[in-house]
């Protein structure tokens, strides 16, 4: 107890010099606060403004550009752009389909893996994590040439894997193979943390082990992969570099307003309307920013039922 | 990536499970024939994983011929390594080795600057009290639900107005200042760094950075690395970013180059697909290396289910 009454004395006795320690530590916060303010505050305080002018040439499209404020017609028009929509659906549905099914079937693997000695889990680790370390660039380069027509080893099947109603096939099954082994690990290490007593009360009780599976380890996985499901859903609903590489091998069935982010890309850079496109990022955000609430409340539902 | 950086104590948790391995045989374990469906299942699994990186490597080894009318997962008769090794760093003056070191070097000191200002920065919101900590809490947590698709287009209107289009720091500022690195750090400064250390050390008369340089940074080594690590592979993938802001073909990292190869698939002289094969495969080696030597650090994204 006089250990605590002294460090009450000598708090007080060198208050300015707390003062001064306090500050010293927050100095070391101060660049990151500065490049923070700078690379993510600022762009997004910029972007409020620029959404609201226009680019307009003068009469003959001779000189300088002008701003015009035009206030919220940029918004209206990215709210009823059915392009844009078209293309969030697509993507939608997409990640609606493809992060739950990569995430069940990490779930079914890593429930096998479990049964397993852990010793023999490990020797297959390096493998199934080598599509997980290939810079995503490069695997999707890999899946190119094995879906190309003429390098492909399925080339005898004759399928066309760039097919407009094969396309999304081909990307997912690219996904699944870049980050099964990633996922599967992921849920191994949730199982690993479930306490053993539970599992052993639940087997005298008498529970079967599939029972256990069902009733233990599957609730306490979806209980943990929340934050990656959320994730998963928010990062695909931006797919960018994966259509944008399908692209160059088939213009025709992947259009250049694809995907939300493709659009936006295509609108700012290859049209050169950086107002628009500004009007649809806000827009792609806030519909995210939607999604993810929802998605959270809703899983958090699934979680207490 | 993200699910990988979300833990913040990798290390006990992995010592645990370590421990959990190495003993006897779990519980779990099933016995007979379905031990053997088990097993050829992850065979059947890591043959998936493995056999597209396998078709990549009898790739490289063909020529511009074989390669189309081979077996893509067999040898073809000639062994065309070194001659597309040759070709792909004398085409177009070795443009593939320029690429490459830039990515090598652009890598580096990204990952080492995001290190040190987020280690910092999170080192200070755990350990000291100072006017605004709150405040700068508050924005990292907004800054969450921020996607990155948002910032792309006003970040390219800002960095043409302060001269940052086209030019090296452009790839790495930006990358220097992640929340959620920061965040990682703070939540793991505050169980990695004791308070008693700290308090012996200035009645000893260590100044604060002395205290930071000396003593706290070497015990966040772990959370530093994982920032390190996944900056580096991050920054090594990147290929929207540089693809908008980067125009000067010479400034342009291996992945924007790959790209730009495979989109214009054949030139006056060449078919570009052994180069662009023979390039990625290049580019792959360093991540895999890196991250095979690092395994500890971002497998710690393994933990993510047990820090809930």
């Amino acid at each position: 107890m006089s250990g605590k009454a002294e460090e009450d004395v000598r708090e007080n006795r060198h208050v300015p010099w707390r003062i001064l320690q306090a500050l010293k530590g927050s100095t070391f916060t101060w660049p990151f606060v500065a490049g923070f303010l700078f690379f993510v505050v600022a762009p997004i305080v910029l972007s409020l403004r620029v959404v609201l002018y226009n680019k307009q040439k003068s009469g003959l499209g001779l000189g300088e550009a002008k701003e015009v404020f035009v206030g919220a017609d940029n918004l209206v028009r990215a709210v009823q752009d059915t392009t844009f929509w078209i293309g969030f659906g697509r993507v939608a549905l997409y990640a609606v389909i493809m992060v739950p099914l990569t995430q069940f079937l990490s779930m079914v693997m890593a429930l096998l893996i479990d049964s397993v000695r852990a010793k023999t889990a490990g020797k297959f680790r390096i493998l199934l994590l080598l599509p997980y370390m290939t810079p995503g660039v490069v695997s999707t380069i890999i899946w190119i040439y094995l879906y190309s027509p003429t390098t492909s080893p399925f080339k005898w099947t004759g399928i066309n894997f760039f097919d407009s109603n094969l396309v999304w096939f081909s990307m997912g099954q690219m996904a699944v193979w870049a980050g099964l082994g990633f996922n599967m690990l992921i849920m191994f290490g949730s199982l690993q943390s479930i306490p053993h007593e539970i599992i052993e009360a639940a087997r005298i009780d008498g529970a079967s082990e599939l029972r256990i599976a069902f009733s233990i380890k599957v609730p306490f996985m979806v209980s943990s992969v929340t934050f990656t499901t959320l994730f998963g859903i928010i990062g695909t609903l931006q797919l960018f570099n994966e259509p944008y590489f399908f692209r160059s091998i088939s213009p025709q069935t992947i259009t250049k307003d694809f995907t939300p982010a493709m659009q936006i890309y295509n609108e700012a850079f290859q049209v050169g309307n950086i107002n628009y496109a500004t009007a649809l990022s806000l827009l792609l955000a806030a519909v995210l920013c939607v999604a993810s609430i929802l998605l959270y409340v809703a899983q958090g539902k699934v979680n207490r039922a | 990536m993200s699910t990988a950086t979300l833990t913040a104590k990798p290390v006990k948790a992995k010592r645990r499970k370590v421990s959990a391995e190495s003993g006897e045989s779990s519980a779990n374990q099933v016995k007979g024939a379905s031990k053997y469906f088990v097993l050829g299942l992850l065979v059947l699994l890591s043959v998936y994983a493995v056999a597209p990186l396998w078709w990549l490597i009898v790739a490289i080894t063909k020529s511009t011929s074989t390669i189309y009318t081979t077996n893509g997962l067999w040898f073809a008769g000639g062994f065309n390594l070194f001659q597309n090794l040759h070709d792909l760093f004398t085409y177009q003056d070795g443009i593939y080795a320029t690429w490459l070191w830039n990515t090598v070097w652009l890598s580096f000191v990204t990952s080492a600057g995001a290190m040190v200002i987020t280690v910092a920065a999170g080192y200070a919101l755990a350990k000291y009290n100072f006017h605004g900590k709150k405040l700068i809490m508050g924005l990292i947590m907004a800054s969450f639900i921020i996607p990155g698709t948002l910032l792309t287009v006003p970040s390219f209107i800002l960095f043409n107005k302060v001269g940052l289009y086209d030019n090296w720091w452009v790839m790495i500022l930006p990358a220097c200042f992640t929340p959620m690195d920061t965040y990682l750090a703070k939540v793991y400064a505050e169980g990695a760094v004791p308070d008693e250390l700290m308090e012996a050390a200035r009645i000893d008369g260590a100044g604060e950075y002395r205290i930071f340089t000396e003593i706290s940074w070497k015990l966040m080594v772990t959370p530093a690395a994982t920032i390190f690590l996944l900056h580096f592979v991050g920054s090594w993938n990147s290929f929207m970013w540089p693809m908008i802001f980067l125009k000067d073909y010479h400034k342009w990292t291996v992945m924007l180059g790959l790209q730009s190869w495979i989109a214009r698939g054949t030139d006056s002289q060449y078919d570009l697909t052994m180069l662009v094969i023979t390039g990625a495969f290049i580019s792959m080696i360093p991540v895999v290396i890196l991250m095979i030597a690092m395994q500890r650090y971002w497998k710690s994204g393994v933990t993510v289910g047990s820090l809930k």
